[in-house]
């Protein structure tokens, strides 16, 4: 490669924590002291450097987690040792929020001041925390996907692991940056309401299994599901899938069965499984309860798609706001390997299946499957033009199925019981059972379980209805990329086929409840500014269209009347139709469908 | 190979083989337009072995490169020849049916055994054997050298030494497969196949061949010298003896691109007479008597060039040339005519249908076709030969068409210019990105990764003399010496020094190499010259 590394030298801290996710540096060429032979031999060409690459991210997590940022000199020592021009390692290191290019503080509170957060406080507590102690700093952050227990502080925390503090005090967050033992903590709320509860499917298991016991989750019938997919063989496996009517739970609604079965026959080889737990949609945090409190539920539900589609190995992408969850899989992983669940010849079925936690970085767009791609392959998360679709040309150029956390959890019910009996569950067109995230004023926010067909209205009286008794206004559907749907929207019906003919979208099930006390305007513009701050900025309509959404409703705050709604209506259609990818697509429908409502620019 | 002097493969081929051996050849640096076709080879998932004394910038992309010591590369080519036939890896049906000598030989290498090797050229045993390995075992090789390899005394041997590798594995001759010498101008191949050597007609057709010749003379209408001519450096030994004493230079500056320059210059200073014809006021212009403006080639004239592949292009007129600036052919025709032959008025299509008369490898090629096509590939002997893309496929027919090719027991031979402790530094010269041999061509421009000449040291070798980056120091070789800044290079080894020769009026490097000339190229061993480097003001050893 052409590499020009840069003069800047990285300290023996920043060499060990780069060398801890990566090994030592086996050459003069890679890293290490000129020794004799690096005279007469080197091994450090274009083919290693593609071949490492994927190790960019996991290095310079390396760096942020133990340093506290990414200097110059620890970047260099990055791409010396992986063969990466440090411009293309900058540009990868600064894509994402929770590294830092530039030196901060080794302490710093992410504090969420996303919509459920805001409605909970944030903005007082972001005032009262007033920077943090000396030394410390306090930012603010786009959903932390903790909305059943707002506010969310996430800690970061040099040398340290990170972990969320919910709900948070003011004081707590103060003690964590400051070193200080932890005051008395407000208790958190259940975050699945309905649990513990046998009798409930994708949820079965939560707040019932001990989620660090690979004992207690086969004591629950864990691992039945494993045993009887090989036994159906993976094309048996495919076909339960496609006859079940599964589809996805991430938001695009895809059947899963066709997805399975498009990869199945490709004839390139290594396939990929991805399960795609970048839970990042404001609003969203039902794929964090599966996996802090099931996670050798996504782990068993992961071999079998792997086992079904000819993939060996596997990738699950958390989003890094969830240290708890990276915690209690990687133990799970550890165990379910040591145990012969993952590895060589799963459970002396004879296939092979492995897989390894990448995580996230802070990043909404990583969500988008081509955008988590070009993540875990180690460059900027810019989603991709499609086609080719991932079944055919995904994660290095190969076959690829990317499956939700929740879609997957669902598979082991449709092997248990057959596709037939999962169909059956719902209605015609929405099969099975879905988890709803409430949140926002409502009076039991947390996952609820639902089989499809529950009405909206139904939902919300499940979480006991609008707060203190106050009147429903507004409800946001799907989450920031969704729509908001006023009080006469109770009676619809929660299907894919119900929301879409109603001009909404159940998304990612997010249920964001808003009383008449809300202030739209400020609901809103902080759409508008998480659409603008997460835009990858790879296209124009998107890059430039969430900019003028957000200035144009600042207008609208500031009292102009003077055609800012239809500016805005140009804008979402520009987004709609140029952008790339998923996230221009909606970057405009929450402030669409709020202005239709009269939410906001009603003098317009 | 094997007697007309081109690359046998096609650019393409580089991008669909499988294993890549870029013997003696930074082309990332010195050409950048092959490495293109190269990087797509890798992408495709090519392996790569780079042999140079330096991790050259070409090196930093390959899979194994090999540091060997300048001047060894028959020892190591030899030691791979040895190791693939000791495990019986050798394309035995190919050899037996394709080629000749071998028996001798497999005796030749067969004292050359890894750790001699090793010992001999730096490179280590394993990765010697590596590189054996996986050339006889790759299904598509292509071996391809530049200047590494021709600069040197034995440059015929060294490239001889690739040959044998090729024929040993069967590495020619088929898609993929074959030997790339890339050529460093857009036509030096062109010129070449077009008679601008001193022993062949147009067409490497042999001036001696009396069939050859009494073609030509029939066809020019004049009786023609019988012998091969002098090539450059026989030249120079002849303007020595006195033999020589008019030159007529075109398109070269031998003043400042020749080894040992101070010998040159006084060379051409002792000339009777000299005429020089080129688009710029060269060194070498300087010294003439008489310079007659050419116009460029690119842009300003019609014509064809010839590229490393063997591809014949049109290049067309876009602007006249300036001021009294003429096509080449124009001057040719009015010089014949100032000596007294009426050569008539030709346009350059004219010129060109007449070598197509002559040179059966060129006979197929008509302005139209290569206009049709986008050029064609010689050997190209009608208007229905769709051309080659690579040759000798013949050896590979059955049975066999033609003369087999022959292996060729080669020796090795050190550099001339021996290290010494009095010159204890390994010299060798090679050529920056963005600059173009004597910078003729290339200094008119601006760029910002130039930085002017220097001397390339291992920061190792700079902590020892004690001199620091960017400190001017004094390089002495057995023939002159220069000054120039240093420059702290972690890609050389120490003992080993590394210049260029693109600002020869900063710092003439020329000063330092050795005329030691290889008998049958005529090329110079610009590549291993023994050096000290001495801080200035300190006393000459």
């Amino acid at each position: 490669m052409d590499l020009r590394l840069m003069d800047a030298t990285a300290t023996d801290a920043e060499r060990s924590a780069v060398d801890g996710v990566l090994g030592p540096p086996e050459s003069g060429w890679t890293g290490a002291e000129r020794a004799p032979l690096d005279d007469r031999i080197a091994r450090a060409g274009h083919h290693r450097a593609m071949a490492l690459r994927h190790l960019l991210l996991p290095a310079l997590h390396g760096l942020q987690s133990n340093i506290g940022w990414i200097s110059k000199g620890g970047l260099n020592y990055v791409c010396e040792r992986l063969g990466v021009p440090p411009a293309e390692a900058y540009g990868v290191a600064s894509f994402y929020a929770l590294l830092a290019t530039e030196e901060r503080a080794t302490r710093v509170a992410h504090v969420c001041d996303d919509i459920a957060c805001k409605l909970a406080g944030a903005d007082a507590l972001v005032a009262e925390l007033d920077g943090g102690p000396d030394g410390t700093d306090v930012v603010t952050s786009p959903c932390l996907g903790q909305c059943e227990r707002a506010t969310a502080v996430l800690l970061q925390l040099a040398g340290e692991d990170d972990f969320v503090l919910a709900p948070a005090t003011a004081e707590a967050v103060t003690a964590a940056l400051a070193d200080e033992p932890a005051p008395p903590m407000p208790p958190a709320p259940p975050a699945a309401p309905q649990s513990p509860d046998p009798q409930l499917r994708v949820l079965r298991r939560v707040g019932r299994v001990d989620p660090d016991s690979l004992d207690h989750y086969r004591a629950l019938g864990g691992y039945e599901a494993l045993r009887t997919a090989v036994a159906m063989g993976p094309a048996g496996v495919i076909r339960e899938v496609k006859d079940s009517g599964l589809v996805g739970r991430g938001g695009a609604a895809f059947p899963t069965g066709i997805k399975w079965e498009g990869a199945a026959r490709q004839p390139a080889r290594p396939h990929y499984l991805i399960c795609n737990a970048d839970e990042s949609e404001p609003g969203t945090f039902k794929d964090r309860v599966l996996l802090e409190e099931d996670p050798y539920g996504t782990i068993e539900a992961m071999t079998i798609a792997g086992y079904a589609v000819g993939a060996e190995h596997g990738y699950l992408y958390v989003r890094g706001e969830y240290p708890l969850a990276i915690q209690r899989l990687q133990s799970a992983i550890d165990q379910a390997r040591a145990r012969g669940f993952l590895g060589h010849d799963v459970m002396g079925e004879g296939f092979d299946f492995d897989l390894e936690i990448r995580k996230g970085a802070g990043a909404y767009i990583c969500g988008e499957e081509t955008a988590l791609f070009n993540s875990i392959e180690g460059y900027r998360g810019e989603p991709r033009n499609k086609p080719p679709y991932p079944t055919e040309v995904g994660l290095f150029g190969k076959p690829t199925v990317v499956n939700n956390v929740e879609t997957l959890v669902n598979v082991l019910d449709i092997v248990r019981q057959g596709g037939p009996a999962f169909a059956a569950i719902g209605t015609d067109r929405s099969t099975g059972a879905k988890l709803f995230c409430l949140s926002g004023h409502v009076t039991t926010p947390g996952v609820y379980e639902v089989d499809f067909g529950v009405t909206l209205g139904e939902l919300i009286d499940m979480a006991g209805g609008v707060r203190d008794g106050a009147t429903l206004r507004a409800v946001l559907l799907g989450g920031a990329a969704g729509y908001f749907v006023g009080p006469d929207a109770v009676d619809m019906p929660l299907t894919f086929e119900g929301t879409r003919d109603a001009g909404a979208t159940l998304g990612s099930g997010v249920v964001m409840v808003f009383d008449e006390t809300t202030d739209f305007t400020v609901i809103t513009r902080r759409i508008a500014a998480f659409f603008r701050d997460e835009s990858c900025g790879q296209c124009v309509p998107c890059r430039v269209g969430t900019v003028r959404q957000e200035e144009a409703l600042a207008r609208i705050a500031n009292g102009s009347h003077n055609g800012e709604v239809a500016l805005l209506g140009e804008i979402a259609r520009v987004m709609q139709d140029a952008s790339i990818c998923g996230l221009g697509h909606t970057a405009a429908g929450a402030v669409q469908s709020a202005i239709a409502l009269g939410l906001v620019g009603g003098d317009g | 190979m094997f007697g007309a002097g081109g690359g046998t493969s096609s650019y393409q081929e580089i991008e669909e083989t499988d294993l890549i051996v870029l013997w003696g050849s930074n082309a990332r640096n010195a050409h950048p337009i092959f490495f293109h076709h190269l990087l797509k080879g890798l992408r495709n998932g090519a392996k790569m072995y780079v042999v140079d004394p330096r991790r050259s910038e070409s090196a930093a992309w390959a899979d194994v490169w090999l540091g060997i010591d300048v001047g060894s590369d028959i020892a190591l080519a030899n030691a791979v020849a040895r190791e693939i036939i000791v495990n019986d890896l050798h394309n035995k049906e190919f050899i037996q049916r394709a080629t000749t000598g071998f028996a001798v030989f497999a005796q030749s290498v067969e004292s050359w055994t890894l750790e001699r090797a090793e010992a001999v050229t730096g490179v280590p045993a394993e990765a010697i054997a590596e590189l054996a390995h996986d050339l006889a075992r790759a299904d598509r090789a292509q071996i391809c050298w530049t200047l590494g390899i021709t600069e040197h005394h034995n440059a015929t041997d060294n490239v001889l030494a690739l040959i044998n590798l090729s024929l040993l594995t069967g590495h020619v001759g088929r898609w993929g497969s074959g030997l790339v010498p890339i050529r460093g101008q857009n036509n030096v191949q062109g010129g070449g196949d077009m008679g601008a050597l001193p022993n062949k007609f147009p067409g490497f057709q042999d001036v001696e061949d009396p069939d050859v010749m009494a073609k030509f003379e029939d066809a020019y209408g004049h009786r023609l010298p019988p012998k091969s001519g002098w090539h450059l450096t026989l030249m120079f030994e002849a303007m020595e003896r006195g033999d020589l004493t008019a030159l007529y230079v075109i398109g070269e500056n031998p003043a400042q691109s020749e080894a040992d320059a101070g010998r040159t210059l006084g060379l051409l200073e002792g000339l009777e007479h000299m005429v020089v014809q080129d688009i710029f006021l060269t060194k070498t212009a300087q010294l003439a008597d008489v310079v007659l403006p050419a116009a460029a080639s690119w842009a300003e004239s019609e014509g064809t060039v010839t590229s490393s592949e063997r591809r014949v292009q049109r290049v067309r007129k876009a602007i006249d040339p300036p001021g009294e600036a003429k096509d080449d052919l124009d001057i040719l025709i009015l010089m014949a005519r100032r000596l007294g032959h009426d050569w008539p008025d030709m346009t350059p299509e004219e010129a060109w249908d007449e070598l197509r008369s002559l040179s059966p490898m060129h006979a197929g090629m008509s302005y139209a076709r290569l206009e049709e096509l986008g050029g064609l590939q010689w050997p190209c002997y009608d208007e229905d030969h769709p051309g080659e893309t690579f040759l000798h496929g013949r050896l590979w027919k059955d049975p066999v068409e033609g003369r087999p090719a022959p292996f060729h027991a080669v020796e090795n031979v050190p550099p001339r210019d021996e290290l010494s402790d009095e010159f204890p530094i390994r010299l060798t010269t090679g050529r920056r990105l963005d600059s173009y041999n004597t910078g003729v061509q290339s200094g008119g421009y601006r760029s910002p990764i130039r930085h002017g000449e220097t001397i390339d040291i291992s920061p190792e070798d700079g902590e020892s003399l004690g001199v620091s980056e960017g400190e001017t120091v004094r390089v002495v070789s057995r023939r002159g010496h220069v000054e120039a800044p240093v420059r702290y290079q972690r890609n050389l080894r120490p003992g080993l020094a590394f210049m260029t020769l693109h600002f020869p009026d900063d710092v003439d490097t020329n000063q330092l190499t050795i005329e030691a000339w290889d008998p049958k190229s005529g090329t110079s061993e610009f590549k291993a010259t023994a050096i000290r480097i001495e801080k200035l003001g300190a006393a000459a050893g």
